[in-house]
């Protein structure tokens, strides 16, 4: 038995699409744990795994073409390679791209790390006409070569055994020899001291490598911790190579993939099979028009999931949580601890577990769009358009997700690669006007513009189709205006993959869903259960015993008149709702709602609307419920008349109405680009890893919100709308 | 003869000569195995005319018109 504590580390690395990942969940059974990359929001998913003798953990690495890195982000894998206890990879290589999956293999063989070569999807690489030389492949390369087909589980076993015998001693093969130009070599063997200086722990048959992968990566990169010695160096032989005439790049590539095609000459053999099938789904797919038809229907599919699908697992969720909340008032003595449990912690916990169903579905869809590789082909179809603004073809399903719920859509920008992209995405996304906000609409909607008409349309429809409209055109412009400005830098790259159509895992499709909810539930979950219980408190605390012993003398005197028990119930009730308005409008919410009036005043609102947009922090549909209190109707829906009637008599101090059609639209546009949600907030600070972008975020929609709310009011009362 | 990739004919065979991408981009692109001489040809259009996809080494990929633009090649039967 050996003595060391920590397991062998083992990465699992490949290509995007080489089922890098299906592996690792057939290797590992699922039992997969996801945390975080340190610095960067990358995950990393790793699974422990009993081998011979001894504990290894898998590490899934995040797909990649080669080893070179620009980024803090590429480089992950690279400094896992050379710091971490890394003791062996599994290279996973699509047998189907043979060569380019083979690239990033000749770069770790080069690197001198244990190696085990798991040629994936053997099968459809036999249905395509292609024949495989494991054994001379391996021989060539110096590292064993196994094939395998993961989603079959085939192979497995040798390949564990294959790792096993490297872990153990290496198979002390010669490895592949790259041959580079002479000229190649000298910058290189010139390089060597000064990166063994920068890395002195790294082995001097490694060290080539390394030099080699400074050579390709340093110059407009973005990596950190690399010393200046080392850049200078690189920089000296660059510029001296490009006084020369040569391109050190294609230098570098093109002689390994030089090397590729005579091994592969010697071990592979193909012939044409004609047309694939993913040729002729793709024939159809992305056809000008019925492509274009099955992508509107596909993204529908996707919105009516998350729209009407979703629905009776929340109400069900809602229901659950208030019968929780019912049964712990039962138990609990009425006071401050019942309050906190009732409406702090269980709500809270409500709140985080309601995003549940829409986060499982969207993640459900993503996951067979992109495992099927539909996903890469919506991005090929909707590229030209979300070009325009300075996105991704691959933001187009988290901005549509958008227009059902922020939480949920944020996560699914993961699909894109660049954080930058990935950023830019996130940050313009919850201007989309998502489904809370609809109650909102729907209530000043029925408020102020009941029974009239526009033309041949209704007011409030018209009102509706506005706000959504809006909402687009101002997400599309805010993606634009914080590409430009905030997270400058170059326009996102569209070099996609189209890899061929494969039908997904039901297993792999339900693991990926339940560790994104999982990750949702922990770590953005805390953060909103945190805010709910603080928000609790602000609408509840301090309570005024002034107003408490009123409303019990108010008590006492229903309960002494000579009324019928109907009447007195009655009676009961609204002095109930009356002091809970009270309470609240002494609470310390109610007396930020009041400091903050003469600054909501000029876009149209009083301190009772204050205190619900306050209120509404909390989801912004709790807007509603949070009027009903301080209107003093108790419990009230978007639907509720008394409520809507309360807001048309509401009265500013002077007199004149608070709710009119401007300040009504006023109100609609402020919640369609305020981010009054804490949840967003606390997912961005989860998939950005960083308070810095929730803060930013909060802070540029806040001003923008105010600033429409402020013209469309002041200018809408200068032209007589008042 | 060389043209651009963005101008080769949908099918048309053809050879790439050279990638000037920027060096970012072209260095990406060369490791996803986009050669000189590289056998290349687009197999298709996006509905919209933008992306174009490329069949190359057994795979494809889908580039912008901007950045095929910079990739000349040599179209297989002409001098």
């Amino acid at each position: 038995m050996s003595g060391t504590p920590a397991p062998a580390q083992v990465l699992i690395a490949g290509n995007p699409n080489s089922g890098k990942s299906t592996l690792f969940n057939a290797l590992s059974g699922g039992s997969a744990h996801v945390g975080n990359y340190p610095g960067v929001t990358v995950d990393r998913t790793t699974a422990r795994l009993r081998l011979g003798v001894q504990d290894i953990e898998l590490v899934d690495v995040p797909g990649m073409y080669s080893l070179t890195a620009s980024s803090p982000e590429e480089q992950l894998a690279v400094n896992a390679l050379i710091e971490g206890g890394t003791r062996a990879v599994i290279c996973v290589v699509d047998a189907t791209t043979l060569q380019r999956g083979l690239y990033l293999a000749l770069q770790l063989v080069e690197s001198g790390v244990p190696v085990v070569v798991a040629l994936n999807m053997m099968d459809s690489a036999a249905r395509l006409g292609l024949d495989v030389d494991t054994e001379r492949l391996s021989q060539l390369f110096g590292v064993p070569v196994v094939p395998v087909v993961a989603t079959k589980r085939t192979g497995l076993d040798a390949l564990l055994a294959a790792l096993d015998a490297e872990l153990a001693a290496g198979s002390g093969a010669q490895r592949a020899a790259v041959e580079y130009p002479p000229e190649l070599e000298t910058d290189v063997a010139s390089l060597v001291p000064i990166v063994a200086r920068w890395r002195p722990e790294t082995r001097p048959s490694q060290l080539r490598a390394f030099a080699l992968w400074c050579l390709l990566s340093l110059g407009d990169d973005s990596l950190q911790g690399v010393p200046d010695e080392v850049r200078r160096s690189v920089s000296d032989i660059r510029e001296a190579a490009i006084a020369q005439g040569r391109n050190l790049d294609l230098e570098i590539i093109a002689s390994r993939y030089a090397w590729l095609d005579a091994a592969l000459s010697q071990s592979c053999s193909a012939r044409d099979p004609g047309p694939s099938w993913s040729e002729r789904i793709d024939r159809v797919l992305t056809h000008p028009v019925v492509g274009i038809g099955v992508f509107a229907a596909v993204m529908f599919a996707i919105f009516e999931a998350l729209f009407a699908g979703a629905e009776p697992l929340i109400s069900a969720i809602e229901s659950l949580t208030a019968f929780m909340q019912s049964q712990a008032a039962a138990i609990l003595p009425p006071g401050v601890l019942q309050d906190l449990v009732v409406e702090g912690i269980i709500a809270g916990v409500g709140n985080v577990v309601v995003f549940a169903p829409q986060i499982l579905m969207l993640f459900l869809f993503i996951g067979f769009l992109e495992d099927s590789g539909y996903l890469a082909r919506v991005a090929f179809v909707i590229d030209r358009v979300m070009k325009g603004v300075g996105l991704h073809g691959k933001a187009f399903v988290p901005l549509l997700s958008g227009f059902a719920c922020a939480v949920p859509a944020v996560m699914a920008t993961r699909t894109i690669e660049r954080r930058r992209d990935r950023l830019v995405t996130m940050l313009a996304l919850p201007l989309m006007s998502c489904s809370a906000r609809l109650p909102v609409y729907i209530l000043v909607v029925g408020t102020v513009f009941a029974g009239q008409s526009v033309g041949w349309f209704s007011a409030g429809a018209v009102a509706l189709f506005s706000m959504y409209t809006l909402s687009v055109l101002v997400t599309l412009a805010a993606a634009s205006v914080i590409r430009r400005t905030v997270l400058p830098g170059p326009a996102p790259t569209f070099v996609l993959e189209m890899p061929p159509y494969r039908w997904p895992s039901a297993q792999i499709l339900w693991l990926n869903a339940w560790r994104r909810l999982r990750i949702f539930l922990v770590d953005a979950g805390t953060i909103i259960l945190a805010m709910t219980i603080l928000l609790w408190a602000l609408l509840s605390f301090p309570k005024s015993t002034a107003v408490t012993d009123h409303y019990a003398a108010e008590r006492e005197r229903v309960e002494q008149m000579e009324t019928s028990e109907a009447e007195k119930s009655d009676a009961l009730r609204a002095l109930g709702s009356q002091e809970a308005a009270d309470q609240l409008a002494n609470s310390l919410g109610g007396r930020f709602g009041h400091a903050i009036e003469p600054v909501i005043r000029p876009i149209g609102f009083d301190w009772r609307i204050g205190v619900g947009i306050i209120g509404a922090f909390a989801a912004r549909e709790v807007f509603i419920s949070t009027l009903g209190v301080v209107f003093g109707i108790g419990e009230a829906d978007e639907e509720n008349t008394p409520l809507r009637q309360a807001l048309r008599d509401a009265r500013h101090a002077d007199g004149t109405p608070v709710m009119t059609p401007l300040s009504g639209v006023s109100l609609m546009i402020f919640f369609l680009l305020a981010c009054q949600c804490m949840s967003t907030l606390a997912v961005v600070r989860r998939e950005s890893g960083s308070w810095k972008w929730p803060v930013f975020l909060f802070s540029y929609m806040t001003v923008l919100a105010y600033m429409a709310s402020l013209a469309v009011y002041q200018g809408g009362q200068l032209l007589g709308f008042g | 003869m060389k043209v651009s990739l963005a101008d080769l004919p949908l099918g048309q065979h053809a050879e790439i000569a050279s990638i000037d991408c920027g060096r970012r981009l072209s260095r990406r692109l060369m490791e996803m195995g986009l050669l000189p001489g590289t056998p290349v040809r687009v197999v298709r259009v996006a509905p919209l005319g933008d992306p174009i996809e490329l069949r190359v080494r057994n795979y494809s990929l889908s580039v912008r018109r901007a950045e095929a633009a910079r990739i000349a090649v040599s179209p297989e039967g002409a001098v």
